[in-house]
């Protein structure tokens, strides 16, 4: 088990450093110069423009600058953002909220999409069944801006349940409405994955056995079948966790949290290298621990499973 | 005329989506008079802004507006007219157009106590000037003598001061431009021309993060991503006192975002509705909606510099084209009424705007638009392509004036967009269109000459036509020499007229604001840079 653990971290030094390449040369190959595009609408002043290229070490090869990148990483220095903010500053500041948006939409499917799955899947073809297919159908089918929209009206605009946006984006009570139309689209797979699996495991021969052994029910259901029925949902719940913190982006436009996903966007937009390159490293991280975590969990739930 | 880097163009993004429409000139204003509370902040959506918040370094609208709140130069356009009004300036003289005298009110100053001088003013044009200090919006001086020696096109300043620039005593200056620019008072109020305290050239960056200014809001707090907050300045001198707190500018991502906040009153300004709302924002919002004029025009240019369209007959062509559109109907339907048709190629309210000097040209004829084409020997090839940017929801109307020029002369007309505004801009500066193309003008300063000068003029770096009319650079040339700005205006407005005769481009219609308000805020009025007339704005008590 160390070993493996060893392992899988030293695969994710070349991981690491193939990923942060590939984006830091998509990054600095998007059409359009990024100091250019700070004079907006109006045409650049040359001196300035050759002044701020050479400030932000973009008048270098790009091999260079990026020898430059990963040299300032190891130091621990991210760059600095055009508004003359240091990247990990802003990181800092906005990578805490969208863990925490994650998080609210992460409880969501464990705590809502996990007993849908269960129940529709211990009874399957009842009402009950039909229903949570039917409402996972919908929300699989529609869009999660969309969704999104239809929440914010109804629940802010017609009902005033709650503000239209977030207004305090530390609040964890105001991610609440956000965090469930981030959670949607997940949640409705993780419902559908679990009935499934269920389904299957409970005419497992195993399964039989503990009936015939005359267990009691909440051993049978807890311990043998949602134990080897949630492999596929924790794969697919560890890997979810690190898409949704990427994937916030629609979400956090549309109830406007000040993230991770709305300070990505705005840097993708005005081709701030420093920025995106920083964040999306670090996401690249959190991707990878995630599924070192998933990978671990196999361990825990079937003991079958081992790791030389 | 110096450098154009002064011009914005009009990309004005999604606006042209269905609005409902009245057409009606005035803003919205107030709904009632409920007392106020002077004490009391009031939202305002925002941006966050791109660059450190220094006045020469804010010229996109995130960091802009809230320079322009902290900070107040010499003088400022009324937001009631647009005309100039002075602030710090007590006068701004000048015998020859060249050569001005400041002279300053006293008893300004900056939040911090430390008084505005002349040197304020000085100082911190030198600073913003100097290409070592990289602000974005340094070419604004390029009027003023010197501005070579601190600014040169490339290497290392050679001095750190302009050599137009005297300071005489603490409340007098003079300015010397490179040459005769009788509106220059007009620049004047813009932000970048603001003063800055000694504080600030001990560390500028930490100034761009902390400002402080000498404008009606002070500068609080600075919440990256999520909000700036400002206090009204108790000792603030200028001619309009704010009535209101102080602002809050929120930054939203998406307009839809602010849009739900106006609707549930966590939002109290806005700039302008998300083109998803236009068509219902005035049901929403009853009497809270605005519907304001801007300076800022949409136009057709052409290619003047191919050989297809040069010659004098040609001006006929292009004239029968610009008859064949049907302006009325484009903007009532198309535009559900968020334009409004011009005629003129200066943009309403502004100064010296004259209503009608493109006359006929401008009002649908499809007779007389068929004749003018056959008399100036037709369009090369019966066919057009009209270029534009894809990403600012100009496909509709480009559609649409197509087609009025298909109907009305049977001259075949398409569109032909490209990706992005960049993609757009490159191809057209770099001559590799043909034809026609979408083009606007956004004002840089509410005067007819910033329509004229900087777009029309020989060589003008905004001049994308290619139009070089001798007669139209002499009466530029007679207007920027005369005594008056009211002279200026009038002179440009001769110079306007020779567009008629020569239709480098085909005005099309005026834009619009189109915003609201929350029910926790009145007297809400809006100016023609689109902007609120933040000090006016009363938050209900």
């Amino acid at each position: 088990m160390g070993r493996y653990v060893l392992r899988r971290v030293l695969q994710m030094i070349p991981v690491f450093f193939g990923a942060t390449l590939l984006i830091f040369l998509m990054v600095y190959s998007l059409p359009g110069d990024p100091i250019a595009a700070m004079f907006g609408d109006k045409a650049a002043d040359p001196a300035t423009v050759a002044n701020l290229r050479h400030q932000y070490y973009l008048d270098q090869p790009l091999w260079k600058q990026y020898l430059h990148y990963m040299n300032n990483i190891f130091h621990l220095d991210f760059g600095t953002s055009f508004t003359g903010r240091p990247v990990s500053e802003i990181m800092a500041d906005a990578f805490p909220v969208t863990i925490r948006l994650a998080l609210v939409a992460f409880f969501f499917e464990i705590f809502i999409g996990l007993p849908l799955g269960l129940i529709a899947g211990l009874y399957r073809g009842s009402i009950a069944d039909t229903l949570v297919l039917l409402l996972t159908l919908i929300v699989i089918s529609i869009p999660v801006f969309v969704l999104g929209y239809i929440a914010q009206t109804i629940f802010a605009i017609n009902l005033g349940w709650v503000t239209a946006t977030v207004q305090d984006s530390r609040d964890i009570t105001q991610l609440i409405l956000p965090g469930l139309v981030l959670a949607s689209l997940s949640l409705a797979y993780v419902a559908r994955l679990t009935r499934t699996s269920i389904g299957e495991n409970l005419r497992a021969d195993y399964m039989r056995t503990a009936v015939a052994k005359g267990l009691p029910r909440h051993t049978i259901i807890g311990r043998h079948l949602l134990r080897n029925s949630l492999i596929p949902v924790v794969t697919f719940l560890g890997t979810d966790l690190g898409a949704l913190m990427g994937g916030a982006i629609v979400t956090e436009g549309i109830f406007n949290i000040a993230g991770i996903g709305n300070v990505l966007y705005k840097a993708i937009n005005q081709k701030e290298g420093p920025t995106v390159v920083g964040i999306v490293t670090v996401l690249v991280l959190v991707y990878l621990v995630a599924s070192l975590v998933v990978d671990l969990l196999y361990a825990v739930l079937d003991p079958r499973i081992r790791y030389a | 005329m110096p450098s154009g880097t002064r011009v914005r163009w009009a990309v004005v993004s999604a606006t042209s989506v269905a609005l409902v429409a009245t057409g009606c000139g005035s803003s919205g204003g107030g709904s009632g008079g409920g007392s106020s509370d002077t004490s009391k902040t009031f939202t305002y959506q925002s941006s966050e802004p791109q660059n450190p918040l220094q006045p020469a370094n804010a010229n996109e609208t995130g960091g802009g507006r809230i320079v322009q709140n902290l900070f107040k130069g010499l003088a400022d356009y009324d937001p009631s007219n647009g005309k100039l009004r002075m602030q710090v300036a007590d006068k701004i003289d000048t015998s020859d157009a060249q050569t001005y005298t400041v002279t300053l009110k006293s008893g300004w100053t900056f939040h911090d106590g430390t008084p505005v001088t002349a040197k304020s003013f000085v100082d911190a044009w030198n600073w913003a000037a100097n290409t070592n200090n990289n602000q974005i919006n340094s070419s604004w001086f390029s009027d003023i003598e010197g501005y070579k020696d601190v600014h040169p096109e490339s290497g290392s300043p050679t001095t750190d001061k302009m050599s137009g620039l005297t300071v005489q005593d603490d409340t007098h200056f003079t300015i010397k431009l490179n040459n005769k620019v009788s509106y220059f008072p007009y620049k004047l109020g813009y932000v970048a021309f603001s003063p800055l305290p000694e504080g600030f050239f001990k560390d500028p960056a930490g100034y761009g993060q902390k400002p402080v200014g000498n404008g009606p809001y002070e500068f609080v707090s600075w919440d990256h991503n999520s909000q700036v907050v400002t206090k009204t300045f108790a000792n603030y001198q200028g001619v309009d006192k704010p009535k209101n707190g102080g602002v809050v500018f929120k930054m939203y991502t998406t307009a839809e975002a602010a849009y739900a906040d106006l609707q549930s009153n966590n939002l109290d300004v806005m700039d302008q509705v998300p083109p998803s709302a236009l068509a219902n924002y005035k049901n929403d919002l009853g009497d809270r909606a605005i519907d304001a004029p801007q300076g800022a025009i949409q136009n057709i240019g052409f290619t003047l510099y191919q050989a297809d369209w040069q010659g004098q007959d040609k001006a006929k062509v292009r004239q029968g084209l610009s008859m064949a559109i049907d302006r009325d109907t484009i903007t009532k339907t198309v535009l559900q009424g968020s334009r409004k048709p011009a005629t003129a190629w200066v943009a309403e309210g502004v100064e010296g705007y004259k209503s009608g000097t493109c006359g006929d040209f401008c009002t649908y004829n499809a007779d007389k638009a068929k004749q003018l084409i056959t008399e100036g020997g037709g369009v090369p090839g019966n066919a057009i392509k009209i270029t534009y940017n894809a990403d600012g929801g100009h496909k509709e109307w480009v559609d649409a004036v197509c087609n009025s020029i298909r109907q009305a002369t049977g001259v075949n007309c398409t569109g032909d967009p490209k990706t992005d505004f960049k993609t757009a801009r490159a191809a057209i500066t770099g001559h590799q269109i043909n034809g026609l193309f979408r083009t606007g003008w956004v004002q840089d300063y509410p005067l007819n000459a910033n329509f004229l000068a900087d777009v029309y003029r020989t060589g003008a770096a905004s001049n994308d036509t290619g139009y070089s009319s001798p007669e139209f650079d002499k009466l530029a040339n007679e207007a920027d020499q005369a005594a008056s700005v009211q002279d200026t205006a009038t002179g440009y407005q001769k110079a306007e007229a020779q567009l008629a005769i020569d239709m480098p481009a085909i005005p099309l219609w005026y834009y619009r604001t189109n915003s609201g308000f929350s029910t926790k805020v009145q007297n809400v009025t809006f100016d023609s840079f689109g902007n609120p007339a933040w000090t006016q704005v009363e938050v209900k008590g």
